[in-house]
């Protein structure tokens, strides 16, 4: 029996309402095309993003994390074959014994390869390595029609696989896909830290040819501060290690992943606990706590990367009323731009404590990825009156800069905004007119943002 | 859709030119336009009021929409869903009629039941049964104080909205599984059109602050309001004054 269920993204805001099927099989999945109604379906994973995407008020929605084989590794080629279902957590353990690392992990590894492609995830080495789309070999897509295509980024239907990358689910379901690892000697990170006493050091440090050095970099910055300490900021580099780079005690099994939740969040905050006041002694003490300049320290995946990863549920801290993610992206030569967006964030009312600042390299062919060679923030907002107003002015200064929002983590903007900000829209507004035309995929996302 | 501030891409107005209706849309298009349908009777104040929001940037339509012919609710309602989902209905249509004519003639108190009550009820469960299908929505109903406990000097309008609360309160639950969320905004004096004449009550208010109180209602998806707040507590104690105190009250 179908549930109907009501569901809501990472941010814990606007819940609506749908069916929600598990299926196990492709053909579960292309029965339930078949079947859909009037309003639809969509696939979801682990609902790690931020807003609407994967949730289909009075339709259906595939939960996809039943359909979850690792049908292969091969440590050869280092190509995995694996269902959409699958995280990366799971992949990654799965790769790790082979001397293999997924090559794009994003914030946290709770993400499905299906959601990683529909999002096009980037990680901390995307000025290196780029985002996952460029490392995925083929995919097996459940079109509208009950088809299911055999997609490679560069074969006959090639439009497709790159309208899919980054297509936010809207193309079809993906239900396999094959991924390029790479190689690793070990599963940790050779770091170094250096304490930025404001933005511009910061931008300068980024700039200055060194992050070319570090396969991962990314930097988390302070938004409550202004003047002098405006974007101060712990930037922190990395590559994987070899094993001769590791301490003795860590030779022995250098690839050995440990990586424990170490608690769960129960569901006790009250709204109003994240707010301007303790989020500024949370970033005093963020800052105050990273070393001014260290070299060479060792770091598991979860101290370098993935914090988050050690709580579950950890966005229950801002309670009922949920927070907001703001990523957006400016290209290169806008640093002017970019700055006034730091300030006006740093003088306004809304205090984010998780901000992550990072350096993005080349784009790839998918028209609706979000990566572009330029300057990208993330920052988290508790929801409180006035915030939307203060997101539209935002949006004005990153669209004028000729920048755009990430849609793994937008939740409040409208059509044009969206579209101001990818301007390759109709491009893949093509491919999905043709393999959709009767928009069986839809989402609460689709309909908001008009991505018919 | 309503986005994750909970602000509406569209929006519905029931009694497309109820003052407070009107000043609701307006509250929700602020910062950004939303689509609006406004259902009524035709005449110059709805174009009026359409020419309004239109300025505003919003793109509006018209739908013709009687509210003592419930069966062609379903119809309204309908054309309105036509131009695609509704984020936000506003049950704003009503009548406060004279209370010694309405409790004296049996024609008059009909027609304030029908309007209030009867057309309240059947375009709740049309509202109702479009909302469960799009698997979220929100409506907001006009109740009033006045449906709180009955007062001498106005019954016959308060019994009406004495229904229509217990309707929607009703509702509320019912359409709680299904993603909707039903706020009941109990307004006080307000000052309009319709109370023009009539002696202000304490804490009367305006179309405006009303319209203020719906938006944040809506936003934070609370199910029951009061305009303004305090009424809240004045009607509470009003409740449990004993009959002989509260028929020698001033109010």
């Amino acid at each position: 029996m179908p549930e109907t269920t009501s569901l809501r993204g990472w941010g814990r805001t606007a819940p609506t309402v749908a069916t929600v099927r598990r299926p196990r099989t492709v053909e579960d999945v292309a029965a339930a095309v078949a079947a859909a109604g009037p309003r639809g379906l969509i696939a979801r994973g682990l609902g790690r993003s931020y807003g609407d995407p994967a949730q289909n008020a009075g339709g259906l929605v595939l939960d996809m994390t039943d359909l979850a084989a690792v049908h292969s590794i091969d440590p050869d080629t280092g190509i995995a074959d694996v269902d959409a279902g699958v995280s990366l957590d799971t992949l990654m353990r799965a790769a790790l014994p082979h001397g293999l690392w997924v090559p794009v992990l994003p914030g946290t590894r709770q993400v499905t390869i299906g959601g990683a492609i529909g999002a096009d995830v980037h990680g901390k080495n995307h000025h290196t390595k780029g985002s996952f789309g460029n490392h995925v070999r083929s995919m097996r897509l459940v079109t509208a029609d009950g088809a299911v295509r055999e997609l490679t980024p560069d074969g006959p239907e090639s439009e497709l696989f790159w309208a899919t990358v980054g297509g936010m689910g809207l193309t079809g379901v993906v239900v396999r896909a094959t991924v390029q690892l790479h190689r690793t000697e070990s599963a940790y990170f050779v770091v170094d830290t250096d304490r930025t006493a404001d933005l511009d050091e910061l931008m300068a440090l980024l700039t200055d040819g060194s992050d070319d050095t570090y396969g991962y970099s990314a930097a988390w910055f302070d938004t409550t501060t202004t003047g002098a300490a405006l974007g101060r900021a712990v930037l922190t580099r990395g590559s994987l290690a070899t094993v001769d780079q590791l301490p003795a005690k860590l030779r022995g099994e250098p690839l050995k992943f440990d990586a424990p939740q170490l608690l769960t969040v129960p569901d006790v905050f009250p709204n109003g606990l994240a707010n301007r006041y303790t989020l500024r002694a949370f970033s005093e003490l963020w800052y105050r706590k990273a070393p001014k300049h260290q070299r060479g320290s060792v770091q598991n995946i979860s101290t370098f990367y993935q914090v988050l990863d050690l709580f579950g549920d950890w966005n229950r801290v801002y309670g009922s009323r949920g927070f907001l993610q703001y990523q957006f992206v400016v290209p290169f030569g806008e640093e002017p731009t970019f700055r006034r967006v730091v300030e006006k964030i740093a003088h306004s009312p809304h205090a984010s404590g998780l901000n992550v600042l990072k350096r993005f390299g080349e784009g790839n062919a998918a028209p609706l990825s979000f990566p572009v060679p330029g300057w990208t923030i993330t920052v988290d907002f508790p929801v409180v009156r006035g915030l939307d107003r203060f997101c539209n002015e935002l949006d004005e200064l990153v669209l004028g800069a000729g920048g755009r929002l990430y849609l793994a983590k937008e939740s409040r903007a409208d059509a044009e905004t969206f579209r101001r900000g990818y301007p390759r829209f109709d491009e893949w507004r093509k491919v999905r007119d043709a393999v959709d035309p009767n928009r069986v995929f839809a989402s609460d996302m689709s309909r908001r943002l008009e991505l018919a | 859709m309503i986005d994750a501030l909970g602000n509406p891409q569209s929006v519905l107005l029931l009694g497309g030119t109820s003052e407070i209706g009107l000043a609701v849309v307006e509250a929700f298009a602020t910062d950004r336009p939303v689509r609006v349908v406004l259902a009524g009777r035709p005449s110059e104040r709805l174009d009026a009021a359409k020419s309004r929001l239109e300025e505003r940037g919003c793109a509006v339509e018209t739908i013709e929409f009687d509210a003592t012919a419930p069966d062609t609710h379903g119809d309204v309602l309908r054309k309105a869903w036509a131009g695609g989902d509704v984020d936000v209905a506003v049950v704003a249509f009503g009548l406060l009629g004279d209370n010694e004519k309405a409790w004296t003639d049996s024609a008059t108190a009909v027609q304030l039941a029908q309007v209030n009550y009867t057309a309240a009820v059947s375009v709740g469960v049309e509202l109702g049964e479009r909302m469960k299908e799009q698997g979220y929505g929100s409506i907001v109903a006009l109740s009033s104080v006045a449906g709180e406990r009955a007062r001498r000097s106005n019954f016959v309008y308060g019994s009406t909205k004495a229904g229509l609360d217990a309707f929607y309160t009703g509702l509320t639950e019912a359409l709680r599984p299904h993603g909707v969320v039903v706020t009941i905004v109990r307004p006080g004096f307000v000052h309009t059109k319709m109370t023009e004449g009539h002696k202000p009550a304490p804490l009367s208010t305006t179309p405006e602050a009303v319209a203020q109180i719906v938006v944040d209602a809506v936003r934070n998806r609370k199910e029951l309001v009061w305009a303004p707040a305090p009424l809240r507590l004045v009607m509470s104690v009003l409740r449990h004054i004993p009959r002989p105190v509260f028929r020698r009250l001033p109010i």
